[in-house]
């Protein structure tokens, strides 16, 4: 139930249908962007596919939160260990 | 008959999983052919076969090709024949000179679809250096066949200096494989048309014998095993290694070359490159202290350019293929049972 | 690959593992359930589990649609296959489980005509190319899989295709988790939400696993720092005594579902008063069959199917393993009679089988492990 993968929207190829060619890293095929058809996507848009339908469209946006998000935790902790090392923290307990 | 071979054949019929070159194959080999036909138990079966005649040491090897369609980017059923014979060959240390060959063709086959086969394992041979000197053609009911099956059997002379065994590996060899993996067993699948995926990608299929001379030519002596991963990939070539060594072989999944396209067609269909057919590629286990330089021979040889260092031979994990992440995460690959499905879940 | 290197940049998720291990309390075992039999599959495919704190169990859920299949629906399809002029259509997930008499992949060696599709538009393009034949689609999947078929559907009654027909085997996620939930052999801490059903039901189905059950859930993508993240996030919700529904598959999951989808589905579908679910037995409301209004698409009414019921061997525990209860290698066929060459359950089948994965990732390294000398 599960397996879904990004790809870019290439080329819409039928209206009505809604079905656009998608490229995964150069292998395409046709996905019907039928549960989609409240927002579109076009050319360029990324979605999420499965089964050879779209099932969202992936946020850019969100996907780079996250990254920064992620990326913040190394620093919390270089930041924390950097403070600990001004000996102003207490001492974790054991 | 000496009772060496401990697994029976216990299976009341023949499935497709047998002929898939997994476990299934294995335990079929294994049970069944090794104790009736063997005098006593081969120590290990490779590729080929090494045969003494008169002083004068020589391989031979047999393969069948069954294929749909028998035309695909990059190549055809008869190319494949050709080639896949030369290299069996090849990775057991010898260069093919002789090949005969066997038609199984069904009743109804245009002859324009035969006469195109036979153009293409000619040049094949010609490209390959091997020379085509017999063969045999039965025609069955329309029905009974799938268009054509072709099996070339061949003779080779020792390259030499070359002596390859699962029991020379040693911990600490290093494993090399000369090319990008995926691509012949990818492209069929596209060829057949059911996914409806579509990609630029080829056949490799081709001889590897120019290859392996190359290493053998700067690193004869320090060649321990070869062996050319074919149907089940190299998962199921690492693994037979892994059993015939009780070795570990373990991989780093970053190092395995793998092209974009192949690898976009394994994530939409939830395959492992490692488990998909090749059919212009190899793999070799060669001594840490020429393992650079034969890497390095078969990068500067043509069509070695994609050529890498994939792992090493451990003694741990026993008899197992491990392939490690980046990030130093790890899991075991294991032969398939039959052919590797796309999956949904 | 966009979208999927970044999440497997080996640089973060070497610290977020860090950040996993500063976050575990020394001692505290937590028992986490991933629903979904993608995310066990991940979590293995991307060797997670040996990177993680000891105290981190992994208990696999029942989100594995081929894993809680009764065997006599698929013997239902195969004998509906068998009559003339009928092929059958099924995903490749399908083609090695077991019926009572073989699987289909084996019925197709036999002579049947069996084809794998990757989506149900393949096999409604089958049926278009073959207007003698009739083509059954045979259906699985959770609420990720439900609107493809459903949309499939649509498209065959827009067309007037006649020569197609469903098999609907969709089942849905809640009543299977709350079958879990409900059951007195239950002690989890917290949950792995399934992200691609997600995508399509979004994420307030859950809010009953924290509010009623007090327990955290956090709906998860696939890639492995997806994975590390939703753990960082269940195990800061634990270490506060929280119990929320959190969404880290942003990117991807919109809180309140995927409006399109759920209304393709509730045009096709409506759902079964009960069906029985492999293992778990007869669970009410928990599967869709086909509307009326799209008899003439339904396997079930275009055919007469025989009702099938096949009881597992009495030895197999597979329902106890899909509950978390027992592990694979506690059941008692588990690598004798059962192992993926020869499965006896669908658990073993399917490459996300709590089994299977055990059997490939695990066992033969704890086999080995018994048979080592230590270095």
């Amino acid at each position: 139930m599960c397996l879904a993968i990004p790809g870019k929207i290439v080329e819409l190829v039928s209206e009505f249908p809604p079905v656009a060619m998608v490229d995964v890293t150069g292998v395409r095929r046709r996905v019907d962007l039928g549960v989609l058809v409240d927002d579109l996507p076009r050319v360029g848009d990324w979605v999420l596919i499965h089964v050879g339908f779209a099932l969202s469209k992936i946020g850019e946006q969100e996907a780079e939160e996250q990254m920064r998000t992620l990326r913040l935790l190394g620093e919390d902790r270089a930041a924390m260990e950097e403070v600990r090392g001004y000996g102003l923290e207490e001492p974790d307990r054991a | 008959m000496d009772g060496a071979s401990r697994i029976h054949f216990g299976e009341r019929q023949i499935e497709m999983a047998h002929g898939a070159g997994g476990k299934a194959t294995r335990r079929l080999v294994d049970g069944l052919f090794v104790p009736l036909l063997f005098e006593s138990t081969p120590e290990c079966l490779g590729d080929a076969a090494h045969v003494q005649m008169d002083g004068v040491r020589l391989a031979m090897t047999t393969d069948s090709f069954v294929v749909t369609p028998l035309r695909f980017p990059g190549g055809s059923i008869g190319e494949l024949a050709v080639n896949g014979t030369v290299n069996d060959l090849a990775v057991s240390g010898a260069r093919a000179e002789a090949m005969v060959v066997t038609f199984v063709l069904e009743a109804g086959l245009p002859a324009d679809v035969l006469e195109a086969e036979v153009r293409a394992m000619g040049q094949a041979a010609r490209a390959a250096g091997v020379t085509i000197v017999g063969g045999d053609t039965k025609v069955v009911e329309h029905g009974k066949t799938d268009q054509m099956y072709i099996t070339t059997s061949a003779v080779g002379r020792l390259l030499p200096g070359v002596t390859l065994g699962p029991r020379a590996v040693r911990p600490g060899d290093r494993i090399l494989l000369s090319g990008p993996i995926g691509d012949h067993g990818i492209t069929i699948l596209l060829a057949r048309g059911e996914l409806d995926l579509e990609a630029d990608l080829r056949s490799d299929t081709r001889s590897v014998l120019p290859l392996v001379e190359a290493i053998a030519k700067v690193a004869a002596a320090d060649l321990r095993w070869m062996r050319d991963p074919t149907r089940g990939g190299v998962a199921t070539s690492l693994n037979e290694l892994a059993l015939d060594c009780g070795l570990g072989i373990c991989l780093s999944e970053e190092r395995v070359p793998v092209r974009d396209e192949v690898r976009g067609a394994c994530e939409l269909l939830g395959l492992d490159p490692l488990h998909i057919a090749n059919e212009g590629q190899f793999l070799v286990v060669v001594a840490p202290g020429s393992a650079d330089r034969a890497l390095e021979a078969l990068r500067a040889a043509p069509g070695g350019a994609g050529a890498a260092m994939i792992g090493e031979v451990r003694q741990q994990p026993a008899a197992c293929v491990l392939v490690e992440t980046s990030y130093s995460g790890s899991r075991i690959v294991d032969m398939l049972v039959g052919d590797p499905l796309p999956r949904i879940c | 690959m966009k979208f999927v290197d970044e999440f497997r940049d080996p640089a973060v998720i070497k610290q977020t593992i860090e950040e996993i291990h500063k976050l575990a309390e020394p001692g505290r075992h937590y028992r986490l359930m991933e629903v979904c039999g993608g995310h066990t599959h991940a979590i293995y495919r991307f060797g997670l589990k040996d990177l993680l704190p000891p105290g981190i169990e992994f208990i696999h859920g029942p989100g594995c649609p081929v894993c809680v299949l009764p065997m006599g629906r698929i013997d239902d399809g195969l004998g509906l296959a068998k009559q003339d002029g009928v092929i059958f259509t099924a995903f490749g997930d399908m083609m090695r489980v077991p019926g009572a008499h073989g699987s289909p992949l084996e019925h197709k060696a036999k002579g049947l005509d069996v084809r794998i599709v990757y989506s149900p538009t393949d096999a409604l393009k089958l049926a278009r190319a073959n207007p003698d034949k009739h083509v059954l689609f045979f259906a699985i999947g959770f609420e990720t899989t439900a609107p493809s078929t459903a949309l499939t559907l649509m498209r065959a009654k827009a067309e007037g295709i006649r020569n197609f027909s469903v098999f609907s085997n969709h089942v849905t996620i809640i009543p299977a988790l709350r079958a879990i939930i409900d059951s007195p052999d239950m002690r989890l801490d917290g949950f792995i939400g399934p992200g691609h059903v997600s995508a399509i039901i979004g994420c307030r189905p859950y809010e009953w696993i924290s509010r009623d059950a007090g327990k955290p859930i956090v709906v998860s993508g696939f890639e492995p720092l997806d994975l590390l993240q939703s753990i960082v996030m269940l195990l800061r919700q634990l270490r506060a005594g929280e119990a929320k529904v959190e969404n880290q598959y942003r990117r991807v999951v919109p809180w309140e579902g995927n409006r399109g989808a759920l209304a393709a589905m509730a045009e096709v579908f409506e759902l079964r008063p009960y069906f029985e679910w492999r293992g778990l037995g007869f669970i009410s409301q928990s599967a869709l069959r086909i509307r009326d209004a799209y008899a003439v698409w339904d396997t079930e009414r275009v055919f007469s199917v025989a009702g099938v019921r096949v009881t597992d061997p009495k030895a197999a525990q597979c329902g106890e393993v899909l509950k978390g209860v027992l592990k694979p290698a506690q059941c008692k066929l588990f690598g004798r009679e059962c192992s993926p060459e020869h499965p006896v359950g669908a658990l073993m089948v399917s490459s996300e089988g709590s089994c299977a994965a055990f059997y490939t990732y695990e066992h033969r390294k704890a086999a080995l492990a018994d048979l080592t000398v230590p270095a």
